[in-house]
C-alpha cells in the first residue's frame, strides 16, 4: 500500500499552505486595524476592500483543501 | 496507475467503514462527507442520445431563478414612494449592484448592469438556498460555477476586441517597465488574465464545497460524541452555520466584484 501511504502524505502536506493563508489572513486584518484605529473616520470605507481581500486570501487556502480531497477521495 | 484506482478507492472505503465501528471515525463510516454533493436524476429524459435529464441540480437552480423572480416582483408590487420591507430589500439588493458597477466599470459599464445583476442574484439565491438543511448547493459544482466564469471571461473579452480592436492587447502590455524585462511581463500578464476564468471559478466552487463538506463532518462528530460529549461540536455547527450564510453573501459579492473589474479592464485597457 505505497501508494496509499503517499495519498495520505500528500494530502497531509497540502495543509502547509495554511501558514501563508493565515498570515496573509493576519496581515489584512492586522492592517485594517492598526488603519482604523489611526483614522477612525476613514475604516467604513476600506472595510469593503477588507473583505475583499479576506475572500481572495481565503481562496488560496481553499484551492489548497481542494487538492486534499483531490487526493483523498479522486486519485 | 489507473488500474489500481477502484481497488485502492474499495480498500479506503472498507478501511473507512471499520473504523466506523469504534465510533470516532462515524464521519467517514456509513458515507463519504462529499456524498451531499451527489446529482441524481429525477426526470430521466434523453433528446438525441443526450442525456438532459431533470437533475436535483436544475431543480435547484429553477427554485433559485423562481425566487428571485418572487423577490423582485412580488417586493416591487406596490411600488411605494416610501418602500416597506420587501420593497426597501429589492430596492437595496438594487442599489447595491448599480453602486458597484458605477464605483468599478465607469459609466460606461452601466449598459451590463443587467447581467452583472443577473449574475449576483442568481450566486447569491443558489449559494443562500444551499444552506437549507437537506438542499441542494448548485455553485458547488464546478461545472456550474465554470460555465458562469467562462461566459464573464468570454464576454469581456469579446466586449474588449469589438470596442477597441486590436489596442485592446496593449493591456497586456504593462506601462512604465524597462524594456529588458518587457517580454517576461507581457507572458506573466497574458497567463493572468488567461487562468482568470479557472480562479474565478474555482473560489465560488472551493468555498461553497468546503464549507459543506466541513458542516458535514462536524455533524458527523456530533453523532460520534453521543448525547454526553455532542453539545461542543453542536455549538460549532451553529456558530459555523452562521459563519457559512455569510461566506454565501461574500461570495457573491466576491465573484460580481471581480467581474465588475474584469469589465473594467476590457472598457478601459489603457488604465
Amino acid at each position: 500500500m505505497e501508494a496509499e501511504a503517499a495519498r495520505l502524505i500528500g494530502a497531509g502536506l497540502a495543509t502547509i499552505a495554511l501558514a501563508g493563508v493565515g498570515v496573509g489572513i493576519g496581515n489584512i486584518f492586522g492592517s485594517f486595524v492598526s488603519g482604523a484605529l489611526r483614522n477612525p473616520a476613514a475604516a467604513p470605507k476600506v472595510f469593503g476592500n477588507v473583505l475583499l481581500g479576506f475572500a481572495l486570501t481565503e481562496a488560496i487556502a481553499l484551492f489548497a483543501l481542494l487538492i486534499a480531497f483531490l487526493l483523498l477521495f479522486a486519485v | 496507475m489507473e488500474e489500481q484506482n477502484p481497488e485502492s478507492l474499495a480498500g479506503a472505503e472498507s478501511h473507512g467503514a471499520e473504523a466506523g465501528h469504534g465510533g470516532a471515525e462515524a464521519a467517514h463510516g456509513g458515507h463519504s462527507p462529499l456524498s451531499v454533493f451527489e446529482i441524481e436524476r429525477v426526470i430521466p429524459m434523453h433528446i438525441g442520445g443526450i442525456d438532459v435529464s431533470i437533475t436535483n441540480s436544475a431543480i435547484y437552480m429553477i427554485i433559485a431563478v423562481l425566487a428571485i423572480t418572487l423577490f423582485l416582483t412580488v417586493g416591487m408590487r406596490g411600488r411605494a414612494l416610501v418602500p416597506g420591507r420587501w420593497q426597501s430589500m429589492a430596492e437595496l439588493s438594487y442599489e447595491f449592484i448599480a453602486k458597484m458597477v458605477r464605483d468599478n466599470a465607469g459609466s460606461e459599464g452601466r449598459k451590463y448592469f443587467p447581467f452583472i445583476f443577473t449574475l449576483f442574484m442568481f450566486i447569491l439565491f443558489a449559494n443562500l438556498i444551499g444552506m437549507i438543511p437537506f438542499s441542494f448547493t448548485v455553485t458547488s459544482h464546478i461545472i456550474v460555477t465554470f460555465a458562469l466564469a467562462a461566459v464573464v471571461f468570454l464576454g469581456v473579452t469579446a466586449i474588449g476586441f469589438i470596442r477597441h480592436g486590436a489596442s485592446f492587447l496593449k493591456l497586456f502590455v504593462p506601462s512604465g517597465v524597462p524594456i529588458f524585462l518587457l517580454p517576461l511581463m507581457v507572458v506573466i500578464e497574458l497567463l493572468s488574465y488567461l487562468t482568470r476564468p479557472v480562479s474565478l471559478s474555482l473560489r465560488l466552487f472551493a468555498n461553497m464545497m468546503a464549507g459543506h463538506t466541513m458542516l458535514e463532518v462536524f455533524g458527523g462528530f456530533v453523532i460520534a460524541l453521543g448525547i454526553l460529549g455532542g453539545w461542543a461540536p453542536l455549538a460549532f455547527i451553529v456558530a459555523l452555520t452562521g459563519l457559512e450564510v455569510g461566506i454565501a453573501m461574500l461570495q457573491a459579492y466576491v465573484f460580481t466584484i471581480l467581474t465588475c473589474i474584469y469589465l473594467n479592464d476590457a472598457l478601459h485597457p489603457h488604465h
